[in-house]
């Protein structure tokens, strides 16, 4: 069931945010009304019962059938509250059966996305006007996939899958936040939502995934490696990659300093055991990547290529 | 009342100036050591605070991303467990239980003694944990797993730290539940017991009944940082949610610990400066236990996002609705009181204005962000960081300072400027509104919370928050250098400058180390009423 809508349903550019905003709304403008009378009753009191307007204080009187309609009304007012709040949350998590599924991996600090025929995105592009539903899991801590202008976010929890779902009515790109603290990263872990006209989506979904310029550069995307890695020479969380083959370099080696180059057996052992040195001035915080030692092989080649 | 020497002075076979007070047992050095503490972590935890507000405005004009996400935990943390927590009952619970019971002391004056000497312990750790090598735990408070399991900084230490002021925490529970049973005064009857006196029985319920939890659940997180134990690593076959649920079975219930003997000091203070007796004693009394009980049960909505079914979160919403009833009942009670009595606007009833008012803002908001439809939007986001600042900074910090104003001349037998008082209360409550207000809106408009860097379109949110940080402070520096002045060179206070009727204000001001001279006795009239009529000793 859905509230009374009276606000325009294209006011909103989703169906999620609507009914999550009517919700809020009338629950809101309660909480206004009550707030406004204690506050404006409290000081009506403290003005009008003031020591020099009435010296003399009036008797002390219980008043049993006041007390039973201040709680019984409360009672009253939340359950209405808590009902508002409950049949725009059915609707807004159970998804129908007919939605376009749509796999979201949160890893620290970057997210993926994963269409039924295999194509992959860092942007998440739906399209407009269809129900669309996200089956979320992280491949390391706690995160949270929240898109303020739907209004809407779930946990993206290690070992679990959670799920959204939406459709959306306006095109254009919004915002996707993490919610779910998470680290060093966590206020740069957001992406793109792009709402594309069907015709449009459709062409993009249809259409062969671009094929990676280089393998190199697929893995250190596909492995999460651009979280906090750049290709450029810019730092990001970690050394960016540009001209960083062949360079000289400060590592912390047991809390000593030692001035090493990056050559290929540096980049491997850097790779493989991101936990014993450190690079100076970086924070230690480098998960174990599981790679294959081909895989390792081709990131290595293609940062050899970043002059 | 004249002939015997105060608390405060050193007494025949009580050591010098350190063991005197370390070593004491009088619950009300042991109150005051407390209290010196709780504000000297509180002050810590405002610069924090600051610090946190001013990088806001230009992420990485005071410290980096590492050092953003260190500082605010450690914010949390020392403002959570070395402050709100233990906060009103252990400065003036331990002070004001037994004078209120008309009792000498606490029922175990060296289990009191020791739980102050585990607090202390408790908070060296969590110092150590600050400040050894490494980095400063970068969890949040809430050190949710597996990230405080795989991160490098200081987090064994530091739960370990909280773990030791769990015992602290239950032991002093332990103390006052007997204490409470076994000390009131001749004729004090339960329902002739000060309301503060059943908000801190309720809180010690809650102390001794879930801390225990919190206890556990934080060691099963040391054994997998030690050991690789994996209860909450799904890597390991753990589960994350699990840790969710076991922490907030506590720390849900704790907000209950800061926020009942806050309720408390607003039900002394109010009927004392109204000239009236509190309205619907029982039923502020119940709420009190209704609360403490009810609380127990709406940990859930710390978690409507976490993956939890739907039929959970549903049930979880609803208790979590009807455990704002009690508080509801409380506020009515009090604006009640004030009906037809006869008003003096002294410093005291001016805190505790300021608490009705934000305690209830922070309280509605609440309502808010517990229906599920507008939770989905406002969860994880700055709105919560505004809601619950309001309630613990604007309810139970304000209470404190409630508390303070109010049994000042009790504890220290000197007066303040009542002026200056007033004034920095104001210039607070402008400031708090503006530096905590801004943050629904911004949340409402979905900027997420411990976000070190956001993005341009919340500028103007964060920019007036941190100006209001600055007026909140100016609020803080004029309330507590008053405080300080009338320590060093305040007027001497009469026994009862409010006119209180509750046991306190028939001893001297300060209070001899035996408490009353003559044990005191409540007449036979009055039940059900706070405002009993003390007897007169002797």
């Amino acid at each position: 069931m859905m509230l009374p809508v009276w606000l325009s349903k294209t006011a909103w550019p989703s169906n999620t945010a609507d009914s999550v905003q009517s919700a809020f709304l009338i629950v809101t403008a309660v909480c206004c009304v009550l707030l406004l009378g204690v506050t404006a009753t409290m000081i009506a009191f403290l003005i009008k019962y003031n020591s020099r307007r009435n010296p003399v204080p009036g008797p002390d009187r219980e008043n049993l059938s006041l007390e039973i309609v201040w709680t019984v009304v409360p009672v009253a007012i939340v359950l209405g509250m808590f009902y508002v709040g409950w049949v725009n949350f059915d609707y807004i998590r159970d998804a129908p059966a007919d939605t376009m599924n749509i796999s979201v991996l949160g890893r620290q600090w970057q997210w993926s996305f994963t269409y039924a025929n295999g194509r992959q995105s860092g942007k998440l592009r739906v399209p407009l006007g269809k129900p669309v539903k996200l089956e979320m899991t992280s491949a390391d801590v706690i995160h949270s996939f929240y898109i303020p202008a739907f209004k809407v976010k779930e946990d993206v929890v290690p070992g679990m899958k959670t799920h959204l779902w939406f459709i959306a009515d306006r095109p254009g790109a919004y915002d996707i936040f993490c919610t779910e603290y998470c680290g060093l990263g966590h206020s740069r872990m957001r992406a793109k939502l792009i709402v594309m006209p069907v015709a449009e989506f459709n062409g993009w979904y249809r259409q062969k995934a671009e094929p990676p310029p280089n393998r190199g550069l697929a893995l250190l995307q596909a492995k999460g490696c651009l979280g906090c890695h750049n290709v450029t020479s810019q730092v990001k969380v970690g050394p960016g990659f540009k001209g960083i083959y062949g360079s000289r370099v400060t590592v912390l080696v047991k809390g000593r300093e030692q001035v090493m180059t990056v050559d290929e057996a540096y980049l491997k052992f850097m790779i493989t055991n991101p936990d014993v040195w450190v690079v100076k001035g970086f924070p230690p915080i480098m998960p174990k990547i599981p790679l294959t030692e081909e895989e390792t092989g081709e990131i290595i080649q293609y940062i050899k290529t970043l002059k | 009342m004249k002939g015997q020497a105060s608390y405060l002075e050193p007494g025949e076979g009580r050591g010098g100036f350190w063991a005197g007070w370390m070593l004491s047992t009088d619950h009300k050095r042991i109150g005051v050591m407390y209290l010196a503490a709780l504000l000297s972590f509180f002050s810590a935890g405002v610069v924090l605070g600051l610090l946190i507000r001013l990088n806001l405005i230009d992420p990485g004009l005071v410290m980096g991303p590492q050092r953003y996400n260190e500082v605010f935990t450690t914010h949390g943390i020392i403002m959570i467990f070395l402050f709100i927590i233990p906060g009103v009952p252990v400065a003036f619970g331990n002070f004001f239980l037994p004078l209120m019971l008309g009792a000498n002391d606490v029922a175990f004056p060296r289990i009191n003694r020791l739980s102050w000497w585990v607090y202390l312990a408790g908070a060296t750790m969590i110092a150590a944990a600050l400040f050894i090598n490494g980095h400063p735990p970068d969890t949040g408070w809430t050190f949710y797993a597996p990230y405080s399991i795989r991160t490098h900084t200081n987090v064994t230490l530091a739960v370990m730290g909280v773990f030791v002021l769990g015992f602290s925490s239950i032991l002093t529970g332990l103390n006052f539940i007997t204490t409470v049973h076994t000390m009131r005064a001749p004729g004090m009857t339960w329902f002739r017991l000060p309301l503060f006196v059943w908000t801190l029985y309720a809180t010690a319920w809650v102390q001794l009944l879930a801390t225990p939890v919190l206890a556990i659940t934080l060691v099963f997180i040391a054994l997998g940082r030690v050991f690789g134990v994996g209860f909450f690593d799904p890597s390991r076959g753990g589960d994350p949610i699990i840790y969710e649920h076991l922490f907030w079975t506590y720390s849900h219930p704790a907000v209950y610990i800061m926020i009942l003997p806050a309720m408390g000091i607003i039900s002394e203070v109010v009927p004392v400066f109204a000239r009236k007796a509190i309205f619907g004693y029982k039923a502020v009394a119940y709420s009190a236990i209704a609360i403490a009980g009810v609380g127990y049960l709406v940990w859930g909505h710390h978690m409507f996002t976490s993956g939890m079914s739907g039929k959970a979160r549903i049930i979880f919403s609803l208790i979590t609705f009807l455990v704002a009833v009690p508080s509801g009942i409380k506020v009515f009670n009090w604006v009640a009181t004030l009906y037809r009595g006869s008003i003096r606007m002294d410093a005291p009833l001016y805190f505790a204005a300021s608490f009705i008012f934000l305690f209830s803002l922070g309280g509605l908001t609440g309502l808010i962000q517990s229906a599920l439809a507008p939770n989905l939007n406002l969860h994880g986001t700055y709105w919560i960081v505004g809601h619950f600042h309001y309630v613990m900074f604007g309810g139970a910090g304000s209470a404190l300072f409630t508390g303070l104003h109010y049994w000042f001349p009790k504890m220290f037998g000197k007066m303040y400027s009542q002026r200056r008082a007033k004034i920095g209360c104001l210039i607070f409550f402008i400031g708090f509104n503006l530096l905590y207000f801004p943050m629904f809106i911004l949340g409402l408009n979905g900027m997420p919370r411990r976000y070190f860097d956001y993005p341009r379109r919340y500028f103007t949110g964060h920019l007036i928050s941190t100006m209001g940080s600055w007026v909140l402070a100016a609020g803080l520096i004029v309330i507590f250098s008053n405080l300080i002045k009338a320590l060093i060179s305040g007027e001497p206070a009469p026994a009862n400058p409010w006119g209180g009727r509750t046991l306190e204000w028939q001893t001297s001001s300060p209070p001899p180390h035996e408490n009353f001279e003559i044990p005191p006795f409540l007449e036979e009239t009055g039940e059900g009423k706070s405002g009993f009529r003390a007897g007169e000793a002797g």
